[in-house]
């Protein structure tokens, strides 16, 4: 009786969802502003057009949007669309029946689809190894490395482009009384894109794309331990400061002008914008000249949508629908502009670009210019398991390296060691 | 004010000698009966209560035993069954024997912290005479703050960049660096735990020392003339039933509810940073999606609390006296 009423009630309240209308529902794991936008594009989506009504619901985090998801799907009670982050990615490709591939919903629908529309970079990380796509990429992301103008103006040094021109304008930095260097999520900046942009293997099995049975990891290379060598060294000697795991806390030096770098996400150029009280730019995250083939592009971070399965085929038109509303250059370049996310296909690119947005805030423009470099071998990113265990394992042998507590190559086979073990068990998971 | 938690420490013990009797098979002292006519009534009055029990406790814990024997894709496709597995998995684990350690180390010390200032607290404001009502009500306010915002108010003092106490450290040349360091992190969650748990201990204590006789402290004070003496001989014996009963009470707090205070402080990523059995069952199940593992540790976890419970009552509370 109650649920009579109130369903009429909400029923009256909009007045511009149409009677016919097909209700789908959207889990995301965004907040505050991001989660504002997202709220917009519902909206435009809903005006747009009358067979379809989507619902945007935060669920808090990224991992607390994956596991809600998959708490509902356990309970046959799944939305039409989850949002899943880079870390998840595996997990949820991997239950085959989980979801419906982006690329088959989009074409079953009727709808056109091509998977050269989207830019380089964020081509492979949520296809299978085919490159179909299984996620729609939806917030895509790079590590680009911001910078004090200011800072740099007073040492008067250059940005740099490799680690060695770093190297060379620490001292200059640090003497200007600046950190010379802050960096947040070292797992994803230091590790991850770190075998991106100096196309390094990073996992058996390619990447771990061809396979999920005898997948491990590759960290404990002479290259990989040389970057968390370097750091440390540089940490020691105060050109780098480490504020441990957690994302603000390495930020804050920055915002607060104490920091002369920050690598962070293209993501956050939309908060720096309102935080950071001073000019600031960006350029792509430095490489390593001494390693042969470096220099490449780095792969995407953030999140991408996935279709669920077992919903009518009427609202998993209405899902295909939206995902040809949400690619569209005009969403697509809204979404670039309010948040800082990287416009996910070209055309979005061509016409933000078109529109001068990148002559009035160049900063903008550096993240999908690090995402269109050219590609290697290992440029595509990772496909793993229980990732999001392995990157727990990693912080916490982080924190050690800066403590002085383990050695790099110690800590580098401790990761290796177990997130092995925790490769293997998920192969077991996935039988 | 106080009247509330005296008459609630007055209960609180009885029951526990109740059960007490019942453990040691002691027939107890006959409780006044209230017979129903028909048998289902009874059964109707408790019924609402033994279905939450049912459904919020024995159903759960008995998933949590099955999925524990299976590795289990998030999704539920498929479950493999591999025995005691997960089990061994954990125990071979020395992130998970560490962790162990913390939180054996991280419940006596805040158990025993909480309930030595509780008491200390107590005994003091119980002496206490002009604006009494004052600094009960001040010491007994930090209790209504919930553990999430006791753990970010925490957190706030702590902080690396702008905590008062990591400022106050850095006075005296050292360096607090809390998320960082292990022992530091461990240093903040303790104070904070404990700082959280204090008024709790402090109102049963007070009340239970409200509740001693005064022709008892009127007898002691021509016996002793050492305030620590009587203390030690008549009031403490007399305050054991609400020590024990406060002592149950935070080792379950530790144990358990202090998981938002840390989840405050390890900001979601702990990293090398300390936490207690519990958080580590979230951090695997909810956030790894190890449904397998994650089961296997909370039933390690229910395993070794439905011991110590068992332990306390069986070794400890014969010493208890009530009165």
């Amino acid at each position: 009786m109650f649920k009579t009423t109130a369903a009429t009630l909400a029923f009256a309240l909009t007045t511009t969802t149409a009677m016919a209308a097909t209700d789908i529902t959207w889990w995301h794991g965004m907040g505050g502003r991001n989660g504002e936008v997202i709220n917009e594009i519902a909206q435009q989506f809903n005006a747009a057009q009358d067979q379809c009504a989507l619902t945007p619901i935060s669920k808090g985090t990224y991992e607390e949007a994956l596991s809600s998801g998959i708490a509902a799907f356990r309970s046959g009670e799944q939305p039409n669309i989850l949002q899943v982050f880079d870390a998840g990615a595996a997990t949820i490709i991997a239950a085959k029946g989980a979801t419906i591939p982006a690329e088959d919903l989009i074409k079953g629908a009727g709808e056109s689809f091509n998977r050269e529309d989207f830019i380089a970079g964020v081509r492979n990380f949520y296809a299978d190894s085919d490159g179909k796509f299984i996620g729609m990429p939806f917030n895509s992301s790079a590590p680009i490395l911001y910078l004090n103008t200011e800072a740099f103006e007073k040492a008067g040094v250059e940005a740099p482009k490799t680690w060695e021109d770093f190297e060379a304008i620490a001292p200059k930095l640090k003497e200007a009384g600046y950190i010379p260097l802050t960096a947040s999520q070292l797992t994803w900046m230091m590790v991850e894109n770190f075998k991106s942009r100096n196309n390094q293997q990073f996992a058996t099995n390619n990447n771990g794309y061809d396979a999920i049975q005898g997948t491990e990891l590759v960290v404990n290379d002479d290259n990989q331990v040389m970057m968390f060598e370097k750091l440390k060294e540089w940490a020691d000697e105060g050109y780098f400061g480490f504020y441990g795991a957690g994302w603000s806390d390495n930020l804050k030096p920055f915002e607060e002008g104490k920091a002369a770098t920050w690598i962070g996400s293209s993501g956050s150029f939309g908060g720096l914008q309102k935080s950071a009280e001073f000019p600031f730019g960006a350029v792509f995250m430095p490489y390593w000249d001494s390693i042969e083939g470096a220099g490449t592009q780095s792969f995407i971070g953030g999140a991408a949508l996935f279709a669920m399965a077992g919903k009518p085929e009427a609202e998993n038109a209405c899902t295909a629908q939206f995902f040809t509303f949400l690619t569209s250059p005009e969403t697509q370049v809204y979404w670039h502009k309010n948040t800082g996310y990287v416009p996910v296909t070209e055309a979005a690119y061509e016409l933000a670009k078109s529109q001068g947005y990148y002559d009035e805030k160049p900063v903008a423009e550096i993240g999908i210019q690090q995402l269109m470099l050219p590609g290697g071998e290992w440029t595509k990113g990772y496909r793993m398991g229980f990732y999001p265990q392995i990157r727990s394992v990693m912080e916490r042998e982080f924190n050690r390296i800066f403590s002085g507590e383990v050695s790099v190559k110690d800590a580098f086979n401790t990761i290796e060691e177990e997130g092995n073990a925790l490769l293997a068990r998920f192969a077991k998971t996935a039988k | 004010m106080t009247d509330t938690p005296l008459s609630s420490t007055g209960s609180d013990p009885k029951i526990l000698h109740r059960l007490r009797a019942w453990w040691s098979g002691e027939t107890a002292t006959p409780v006044k009966r209230v017979q129903f006519d028909q048998q289902l009534t009874p059964w109707l009055f408790v019924l609402p209560q033994l279905a939450v029990v049912v459904i919020f406790f024995y159903w759960p814990s008995v998933q949590a035993v099955t999925s524990s024997f299976y590795i289990e894709d998030p999704f539920g496709f498929g479950a493999t069954f591999v025995g005691m597995e997960n089990y061994a998995d954990a125990l071979n684990s020395s992130e998970y024997l560490s962790t162990a350690a913390f939180t054996a180390f991280f419940c006596v010390l805040v158990t025993a912290l909480a309930l030595g200032f509780g008491l200390l607290l107590a005994v003091k404001a119980d002496k206490v005479i002009r604006g009494a009502e004052t600094y009960k009500t001040l010491l007994i306010s930090v209790y209504a703050i919930a553990p999430p915002v006791a753990g970010l108010i925490g957190m706030m003092f702590f902080d690396m960049h702008m905590g008062p106490f990591t400022k106050l450290a850095a006075l005296f040349g050292y360096e607090l660096k809390v998320g960082i360091n292990y022992w530091d992190t461990a240093t903040a969650l303790i104070v904070i735990a404990v700082w959280k748990q204090i008024p709790y201990n402090f109102i049963f204590f007070l009340s239970g020392l409200q509740s001693v006789p005064v022709s008892v402290r009127e007898a002691a004070l021509i016996d002793a003339k050492s305030g620590w003496r009587r203390f030690r001989d008549v009031t403490l014996p007399l305050l054991a039933p609400t020590a024990f009963f406060l002592l149950i009470i935070n080792i379950t707090y530790t144990m358990f509810d202090t998981f938002p205070i840390i989840d405050v402080i390890v900001k979601d990523k702990p990293a090398n940073n300390p936490m207690t059995l519990v958080y580590k069952v979230y951090l695997d199940g909810f956030k790894g999606n190890d449904i397998g593992g994650s089961s296997a540790q909370s039933v390690i976890l229910m395993i070794v609390v439905a011991v110590l419970t068992v332990l306390q009552f069986r070794f400890l509370e014969r010493r208890v006296h009530y009165g």
